[in-house]
């Protein structure tokens, strides 16, 4: 940083970060802290005493069958809401691009799901397609499919991924048509003199220029679908049927609150720390490049 | 309430780059036509739903059109329906939710301006670890450590309370590096300009950087008003109580699809109102949500 003009005070700033610090250190540290100590304690069934057992809760989780076959929820929950979510958003971010005329109108109406609660989106949804009252799933039947979301875990899967792309198509479009203002017009009309379609111009010169925007929207799309769409899983699906869409994050939440797994739950909580340590480190990498390559 | 609009055909008046055909200016409106429909249409739906009778909801498929019980149904549930159902009135969750919305974005602004500020203006030992340690909050969302979080409301007698609600989500690394992003961009000329005129510390703040921010305060507001308003992981842990929760967490527990007795349509009116005033005030002030969108982005 340049040297600034400063105010001289030795008191004053320390009063100014004092209520974010505060905060911070009782509400995110001391218990950030609390959960790598508890991730090494085994506590005895009835909870009277607890003994220190290095990384044995690790290795438990790491082996146990429901964990990994979270694991595996949670990738294929991510990549389906990141790829629905962004290619949907895509389309329709360079159809926008393309009109002049109700511009305006069209991201208004596109922008309504952002505001809306990622588990009332998931109500909604459920509303939409659940098989005795859902008037999208009657249209389902009647065109026979065999449509049972609360007992098909396929389906559910299928349903959580729509709730949770729908909700951030929003945000990908208005990031998108940023992205693809920021795209020179010369070099597209360029290109069409020298005869390449409009396939063509996409894929190689569009697409290209807008890899920065859709490598950073898959980095927050991921970060979204792993932790912001707790509440869509636990009003839809409760992690069911069977453990079909037990998300990694709903499955803290269960083992600590309702099976009260003191151990097993810390210990994937610092799992889940080193994700999103990973994922923001990926993050700022990232914004580092985009300011070198301008 | 709007329903989705149906937009003219294309058009000469969109305007042809090299290239382009009005064909393809068609086809775009089309396809955005139908995007539109798509996302606007569970909304709709909902609405749509809301003024109908429960016996409509309940022998699917449901019209297309709104049906002509929008007062009945509104007025019921806002004068004692609900509250038959929940246990606490419609006013109560609405209440709960702003005040909760409104306590979120407002306390997390202030913190975060006051820190920036600490951070940007002033010299002073340890500045660049208190830095550090706000930012590394990033990498730690609620999500990742329920439950000592959880034990720390409990100890401090914080549960069901609209403190517990707040406090804990206010500490913010996103706003304070934003407002740092942008004190620094602020010409040294300035706070030397304000020192030899004799201004302290305070005065240069509220006089010169307050209304400097403006625009900067006004985008975070609605991003983090939203954010505030849509919480569910963290209400559900710290309210036990009913008339404590907000109206989100309500809705989940008005809404049982294997009890035959719910009542639609009182629950259909609860949704509409659980996600009109966040979608009012994104698209009354779009513009500073964009912008705070765009820019907040880590």
């Amino acid at each position: 940083m340049s040297p600034r003009v400063v105010f001289p005070n030795t008191f004053l700033p320390y009063l100014l970060v004092a209520p974010q610090l505060a905060i911070t250190l009782v509400f995110f540290y001391w218990p950030a802290s609390q959960a790598l100590y508890q991730s090494m304690l085994r506590e005895d069934p009835f909870g009277l005493s607890s003994r220190f057992v290095w990384f044995a809760n690790f290795r438990k989780v790491l082996s146990d069958p429901n964990y990994l076959n979270s694991i595996e929820v949670t990738m294929v929950f991510s990549t389906a809401t990141a790829a629905v979510a962004l290619s949907t958003a895509l389309l329709l971010a360079v159809m926008a691009d393309k009109v002049v005329r109700s511009r305006a109108i069209y991201r208004t109406l596109m922008i309504w799901p952002y505001a809306v609660a990622p588990a009332i989106a998931g109500m909604l949804w459920l509303f939409l397609f659940n098989p005795s009252i859902g008037s999208l799933a009657y249209g389902m039947r009647w065109l026979g499919i065999n449509w049972d979301p609360l007992l098909d875990g396929r389906q559910a899967m299928v349903l959580v991924v729509a709730a949770a792309a729908w909700k951030q198509i929003s945000y990908n479009f208005l990031f998108f048509v940023a992205g693809l203002q920021a795209i020179p017009k010369s070099l597209i009309e360029a290109a069409a003199i020298d005869g390449a379609g409009e396939t063509k111009r996409f894929w190689t010169i569009v697409f290209p220029l807008l890899a920065p925007t859709t490598f950073f929207l898959l980095v927050i799309n991921t970060v979204y679908a792993f932790f912001d769409t707790f509440g869509i899983i636990h009003a839809v699906t409760g992690g069911g049927p069977g453990k079909a869409t037990e998300t990694l994050v709903y499955k803290v939440y269960n083992d600590g609150f309702v099976n009260l797994i003191l151990g097993d739950s810390a210990a994937q909580s610092v799992i889940l720390m080193v994700i999103v340590i990973a994922l923001t480190a990926i993050q700022f990498r990232y914004v580092e490049r985009k300011v070198h390559y301008g | 309430m709007a329903e989705p609009e149906k937009l003219p055909p294309a058009s000469g008046h969109d305007k042809l780059m090299i290239g382009q055909s009005s064909a393809g200016i068609y086809l775009a409106h089309v396809v955005l036509t139908l995007g539109v429909l798509i996302v606007a249409f569970p909304i709709y739906y909902t609405f749509v739903a809301s003024t109908h009778s429960l016996q409509t909801i309940l022998r699917p498929p449901l019209p297309l059109l709104p049906g002509e019980r929008f007062f009945e149904n509104y007025s019921e549930a806002l004068f004692g329906g609900v509250g038959r159902i929940g246990g606490v009135s419609v006013a109560t969750l609405l209440v709960n939710t702003t005040i909760v919305a409104l306590g979120i974005a407002i306390g997390k602004i202030i913190i975060s301006i006051l820190s920036a500020y600490a951070i940007v203006f002033f010299r002073f030992p340890g500045r660049m670890f208190f830095f550090w340690l706000i930012f590394i909050t990033l990498m730690l969302p609620v999500e990742v450590r329920i439950l000592p979080t959880y034990k720390v409301m409990v100890d401090l007698g914080l549960i069901d309370t609209y403190a517990g609600l707040i406090v804990p989500l206010i500490a913010s690394a996103t706003a304070t590096l934003l407002f740092r992003q942008f004190f620094l961009t602020i010409p040294g000329e300035l706070v030397e300009a304000a020192r030899v005129d004799g201004a302290g510390p305070w005065r240069f703040f509220k006089d010169i950087l307050l209304p400097l921010s403006r625009t900067n305060i006004a985008a975070l507001f609605v991003i983090l008003f939203i954010y505030g308003w849509t919480q569910y992981l963290w209400p559900l842990l710290v309210t036990n109580r009913n008339d404590m929760n907000t109206i989100v967490i309500a809705l989940k527990k008005m809404i049982s699809f294997a009890d035959a007795d719910t009542e639609w349509h009182l629950v259909m009116v609860t949704s509409m109102l659980a996600i009109l005033p966040p979608i009012l005030v994104v698209v009354l002030m779009q513009r500073w949500f964009v912008r705070g969108l765009i820019e907040t982005e880590k």
